[in-house]
């Protein structure tokens, strides 16, 4: 029978009670999609080694600077309320990760993707793809002009709804670094009710994917702002000064 | 610092994962292209059709590359990274040329991150090259794994190519990898 979101809440709570790391717990039946898609011995422990102390290098030629404007990637302009988000991409010790690939993508604003497989009645938006990418400024910066997506309803129980929220993939300066995560928008009602998010039990690391409001990204008569600092975990390898030049 | 957590890719990654290419580390009809191919298994040995795989290693010559590239490929620059999405049949492939050894006597590998819809957070994992017993039996991470579950970690060889799967979960479970700094970001 399908679940309730009462009885989601319940597994939620359940799952809070027992203490849990800043990352998402991989087994976590909340979310029922994960139930035969995590590894159950643990991971294994290694050194990193050859290629996983170095990342793949991305450059100008790979992304061109008008991908980092959502808004403009068809004739019109798209509907809903243009954003900006902005942040740094840092490594755990606090260093930049400089001339690095954000990609990004997101549903419009009524809560819709341009993907075949997303079946919500909600309208498609002619003008609006929802993919961006970027490459990251010598202090770590990223920047993108968008739309604020809409919520959106999902199949893992009955009335489930995703809060609004942002796709990223970031790398580092190391393979070890890799992350894909989602950015999610203050105050999101909806934040309790979701398996995803609540996946990460510690309420302090769930913080860290909220982006703040920022009255100073926001623009006048334009658009409103956001900003988020995403943090890698450390790299294994010293980061030279010729890195940046390498990757320039 | 802390560090973000993961979420999962969700079921509509190809809108910003995919692009032109992404597999071909190098042209299928280039004369030193391998197919490196396989399928993603979920715990009852079903296919995964909706997980993206990325593959980053050194050159033939076993030089660890730091060329752009990798999005706008010009069929001559090898960069050592690609990106695959696994089809509705739970496969995925690359064209790409064999890694060499980085070091005198070290076994080459492609290391391996695995995201799919259902994962929270992404996997680590490497497929080494299966040709040398010697150089398979001392290397340092296939030492240090139970006997009975090294062939995870290895690819198999076919004609034009190599063969790696990866098992989610269950029997055959692939050997999934942490690294020193995760455990201490996240512990």
């Amino acid at each position: 029978m399908e679940s309730s979101q009462a009885d989601i809440n319940r597994e939620i709570e359940a799952a809070a009670r027992q203490p849990g790391g800043p990352q998402p717990r991989i087994d976590y039946p909340s979310y029922r999609s994960s139930v035969l898609r995590h590894p159950k011995q643990p991971l294994h422990l290694i050194d990193p080694e050859s290629v996983e102390l170095w990342a793949p290098a991305f450059g100008h030629r790979d992304v061109a600077d008008d991908e980092a404007d959502l808004t403009i990637q068809h004739a019109g302009t798209p509907l809903g309320e243009r954003i900006v988000v902005t942040g740094r991409v840092l490594d755990g010790d606090g260093r930049p990760v400089a001339n690095q690939l954000v990609e990004v993508w997101q549903a419009n604003a009524a809560g819709r993707y341009r993907h075949q497989r997303d079946q919500h009645p909600a309208p498609h938006d002619p003008n609006f793809t929802g993919v961006g990418r970027m490459l990251t400024g010598p202090d770590g910066t990223y920047r993108f002009q968008t739309i604020k997506p809409g919520p959106y309803p999902w199949r893992n129980h009955l009335n489930a709804w995703r809060p609004a929220h942002i796709h990223f993939s970031v790398f580092g300066s190391d393979f070890t670094q890799r992350l894909v995560t989602q950015m999610y928008f203050p105050g999101d009602p909806l934040f309790p009710l979701d398996p995803i998010f609540q996946s990460i039990t510690d309420p302090k690391a769930r913080e860290l994917l909220i982006a703040q409001y920022d009255h100073d990204v926001t623009t006048p008569e334009w658009s409103t702002g956001y900003r988020w600092d995403i943090v890698l975990t450390g790299t294994h390898r010293t980061p030279l000064e010729s890195d940046v030049e390498d990757n320039a | 610092m802390s560090a973000a957590p993961g979420q999962t890719v969700g079921p509509f990654f190809h809108l910003g994962l995919e692009y032109d290419r992404m597999n071909e580390l190098v042209p299928p009809s280039h004369p030193r292209a391998v197919r490196l191919h396989g399928h993603v298994y979920d715990g009852n040995g079903a296919p995964v059709p909706d997980a993206v795989l990325e593959i980053w290693q050194a050159d033939p010559q076993g030089h660890i590359v730091r060329e752009p590239g990798s999005l706008r490929r010009d069929g001559w620059t090898f960069t050592g990274w690609g990106r695959a999405a696994t089809d509705p049949d739970g496969h995925y492939q690359f064209a790409t040329l064999e890694p060499g050894a980085t070091e005198p006597g070290s076994a080459p590998f492609f290391a391996v991150t695995v995201f799919a819809r259902g994962l929270l957070d992404r996997l680590f994992t490497r497929a080494y090259l299966p040709d040398d017993p010697d150089v398979l039996a001392n290397d340092t991470l296939l030492e240090s794994v139970a006997p009975e579950r090294r062939s995870t970690l290895i690819a198999t060889r076919e004609p034009g190519g190599l063969v790696f799967d990866v098992r989610l979960q269950g029997e055959g479970e692939t050997v999934f990898l942490t690294y020193p700094r995760l455990r201490d970001a996240w512990a």
